[in-house]
């Protein structure tokens, strides 16, 4: 009566790459490929996300499977053979991470030089990036009136930084449409669901309601949209303000684990400290207490400590 | 509970239970990662209760909603267990084996039919009733609470009643059911842990009736331990006030701000001999003391450990330099220790922990490494391979129990000491906000978009019958003293219920309404249940700045 539930889950065997692999029950193919050391680029996975399928540069093949398959979502199956390096999949991963550096600004974006280099994608190649859209221009794109390119420039989704707040921006330009802040802030996590996805096509963006200022719509400023946020189009003004003065220098930085100083849940927080101060906040999401997850005073309420001049009351 | 003061269930029991009662919490807005523990079982397909005189955002997540009047949370306790005894669905096996005063706890609310509960509590019959059979109905059920229960003159009391109907369907002491008070601040389960309550030295070991760990503690200590309680809070309050303490060391706290009464507080204050402030920032009270002793932040400029309110020890470390002078709080105390001639020396944090693990069974386990490996344990962890225990009260079940059973407790309705009068009709509530923390030392250190200045939250209805408006500037006044503050409009009041927080005490100082009635067995003070009387203001002020606190009105 008293005792903790186990779940027991099954093995299942199957082959990635011509090796034999065990794999639990219920895993998917990447995270029986990481398992095996097999290093498998993906930007829209996230370890604590329901998986979209969103950004196809995770995708492997699998024998008997007419397309592509998303290592990130396809669960494991006995007998499986899964090739992860074939022709066909670096193919596909070379033209998605074409597609995706020809028309967003992935600087920020971890290892995406790498994977260029890796496979050999050249974005570039499809000509020189279109001129930026105005502020406001694509929140106001309706469904259905997207115009052809001009054959000579990229057509990009760049537009000026949204900074309507004091603790963090948006630079569209930099977004890749994962759909994993609307999973964090929807029902994966936060459920305030202040973002969705509206639009079509090459005009779809992530949106308040109505493309509101964020101080006007449902957010609560918890920041976990900018904790899954794979290429740093969410981001602390800090971060944003620091890199556009130049002084954002992550091999300067420390990263300490210690306990958020406000409630009782003992939420886990990452202090990442450069020149003896708070530049970011983040939460491990290996932790179960909060799964990455914050709230606005974990995140933010850390300047208390950081007003070194005699404070006035 | 039964003993050890400590939530039984983990975050993760919450997730897979059946049932959750929020009872006087909105966890939504003050424990909001906790929530999202929630958000999940509610996903997972569990049933949400919410028992709230405010229709808060986490009622507003609720499968029920139970809107009780102010201080009404024994009645409507007692209610639920009357109905779920004569619905047959009491877990009479379990009350058989593992409690004992079941009798008398049955006749005591056998008065509390469904129909009187409703006229004392303002719940309707159907709600208490749906409340009292989901929860008896349940495989398993939490049942959560925060200060809505404990800032009453009846806290204990009020904790009681819950325990009871945990006792009475056999929802404690397993698997996805049991009870848990969310901690307010981040290591106020760790202060319990460490033995800074009067009455327990570390590890919940009682120092009148635990001869043993007293001998334990003068072996180690080289000092006679008195089997002798010390005094809570308010106790001390009130020993000053009869002169019988003349000299307080503060750490951490800002008691000038945060205490009910805070004319009273501060006049308190002021009479002491000798007040020493050891505190991050010169606050409200450190600007009264004698002597300040600035220390450092314990969460970012020092190491040490916190629990949190599944009893889980964590580490916090130092990840910055502290400012020029601030000392960490060990050593500060270490040399206070030194000056009144005993030689307290560490040569670290983690040798302090050690020696708390040789004198606290519950924490006996709990190695530096450890807590790094497993990211925080909770208590009892009594050896090194005990992985400490993810809920309490197993023994409870075992057949038959070991150790002693759980009593019921007797408890009655009693109203809250500020009554409502035709001078004082409205009943002001106190609470939280999101983005803003107690009286604001630390989150005022932030820019928050969220944040808006001290209101009176009031209800349409008496905004209307009252002729004020959003954002119109109103006095009010109880029993002991005036402040004036802007109304808002909050549609998620009932008529005749204010709130306000205490997030502001330097724009308006919510404390000097609230009332020092305490719980004689906690020590916790009514915060939630002042009696008001709101004027509309003829005149613009000119003679006080807006919302300062005006004279008191003698």
């Amino acid at each position: 009566m008293s005792a903790v539930p186990v779940t027991l889950r099954r093995t299942v065997e199957l082959e990635i790459d011509g090796e034999a692999v065990r794999a639990r029950e219920g895993e998917t193919i990447l995270g029986a490929c990481r398992r095996s050391g097999l290093d498998i680029p993906t930007l829209c996975f996230g370890e604590t996300l329901t998986p979209v399928n969103a950004c196809r540069v995770c995708m492997v093949e699998v024998e008997g499977s007419r397309v592509l398959v998303p290592s990130c979502a396809r669960k494991v199956e006995d007998g499986m053979k899964v090739k992860t390096a074939s022709e066909r999949v670096r193919h596909a991963r070379k033209m998605v991470l074409e597609f995706l550096g020809s028309s967003v600004d992935l600087s920020t974006t971890p290892r995406a030089d790498e994977w260029m280099a890796e496979y050999d994608a050249r974005p570039e190649r499809y000509g020189p990036p279109a001129p930026p859209a105005a502020e406001g221009e694509r929140d106001r794109a309706q469904a259905g009136h997207h115009h052809a390119g001009d054959g000579q420039t990229a057509a990009t989704v760049a537009q000026p930084v949204k900074v309507d707040n004091e603790l963090y921006v948006r630079d569209y330009a930099k977004c890749i449409l994962c759909y994993k802040c609307v999973e964090g802030c929807g029902t994966d996590w936060q459920n305030t669901f202040a973002i969705a996805v509206a639009g079509r096509g090459f005009e779809t963006r992530i949106a308040t309601e109505y493309a509101v200022p964020l101080p006007g719509s449902a957010c609560v400023y918890c920041g976990n949209c900018i904790a899954v946020c794979p290429t740093g189009a969410l981001m602390f003004k800090s971060e944003h303000d620091r890199r556009a003065e130049g002084t954002w220098d992550e091999s300067q930085q420390t990263q300490t684990d210690t306990i958020c100083p406000y409630c009782g849940v003992g939420c886990n927080l990452t202090l990442h400290v450069q020149d003896n101060t708070i530049v970011k906040v983040t939460s491990p999401l290996d932790h179960d207490v909060t799964s990455g997850n914050l709230c606005v005073k974990g995140r933010f309420g850390f300047q208390h400590v950081q007003s070194r001049a005699p404070k006035g009351v | 509970m039964f003993g050890a003061g400590g939530g039984t269930s983990s975050y993760r029991e919450v997730e897979e239970t059946d049932m959750i009662i929020l009872w006087g919490s909105n966890a939504r807005e003050t424990h909001p990662i906790f929530f999202h523990h929630v958000l999940k079982a509610i996903h997972n397909g569990a049933r949400l209760f919410v028992v709230d005189p405010r229709r808060t955002v986490s009622a507003q997540w609720a499968d029920g909603w139970l809107g009780l009047d102010v201080g009404t949370d024994i009645a409507l306790a007692n209610s639920v267990a009357r109905e779920i005894i004569h619905a047959g669905l009491h877990n009479r096996e379990f009350i058989e084996r593992a409690t004992t005063g079941f009798a008398e706890y049955a006749a005591s609310v056998e008065d509390w039919t469904l129909e009187r509960g409703e006229a004392e509590t303002g719940v309707p019959a159907a709600m208490i009733r749906e409340l009292a059979l989901t929860y008896a109905r349940a495989d398993r059920a939490i049942l959560c609470w925060t200060l809505g229960i404990t800032e009453h003159h009846n806290a204990a009391d009020n904790v009681f009643a819950l325990i009871n109907l945990s006792l009475l369907c056999g929802h404690v002491g397993r698997y996805g059911s049991g009870l848990n008070p969310l901690r307010g601040q981040n290591n106020v389960q760790g202060g319990g842990d460490m033995g800074a309550i009067p009455n327990k030295l570390p590890g919940f070991q009682d120092i009148e009736r635990d001869a043993e760990a007293r001998e334990r503690f003068r072996q180690a200590w080289g000092v006679e331990i008195e089997p002798k309680y010390g005094w809570h809070l308010t106790q001390m309050f009130a020993a000053m006030e009869r002169g019988d303490l003349t000299a307080a060391y503060v750490i951490g706290e800002n008691p000038a701000q945060s205490e009910a009464d805070a004319k009273h507080t501060h006049e308190l204050l002021e009479g002491l001999d000798c007040l020493v402030v050891q505190d991050i920032f010169m606050t409200r009270t450190a600007q009264m003391a004698d002597v300040v002793l600035p220390a450092t932040a314990s969460w970012c400029e020092a190491e040490g450990t916190v629990t949190n309110s599944e009893r889980r020890v964590q580490r916090v470390r130092k990840a910055l330099e502290p400012p020029e002078g601030a000392r960490d709080d060990i050593e500060i105390i270490c040399d206070i220790a030194r000056r009144m001639g005993h030689d307290w020396n560490y040569a670290s944090v983690e040798e302090v922990w050690d020696e708390l693990r040789s004198l606290s069974p519950i924490h006996a386990g709990m190695s530096y490494a450890r807590l790094d490996e497993l990211g925080g344990i909770p208590w009892p962890c009594t050896s090194e391979d005990d992985p400490g225990a993810q809920f309490l009260h197993a023994r409870l079940w075992e057949n038959p129990i070991s150790g002693p059973p759980a009593p019921f407790f007797v408890v009655e309705h009693e109203l809250p000491v500020d009554r409502l009068t035709d001078e004082f009709p409205i009943r002001l509530t106190t609470g939280r906000r999101l983005d803003s923390y107690n009286t604001g030392v630390q989150s005022g250190g932030y820019t928050s978009p969220l944040r808006r200045s001290e209101s009176l939250d009031l209800s349409p209805e008496d905004c209307e019958q009252l002729g004020v408006e959003e954002g119109e500037r109103v006095q009010i006044s109880s029993r002991r003293g005036t402040v004036v503050a802007p109304v808002r409009v909050d549609p998620t009041l009932r008529p005749g219920l204010a709130f306000m927080t205490l997030h502001f005490p330097d724009d308006v100082q919510t404390n000097v309404l609230t009332i020092d009635a305490t719980d004689p067995k906690s020590g916790t003070a009514e915060f939630k249940a002042s009696a008001i009387r709101v004027e509309k203001l003829p005149l613009p002020q000119t003679d006080a700045a807006p919302g300062r606190v005006a004279l008191p009105a003698r």
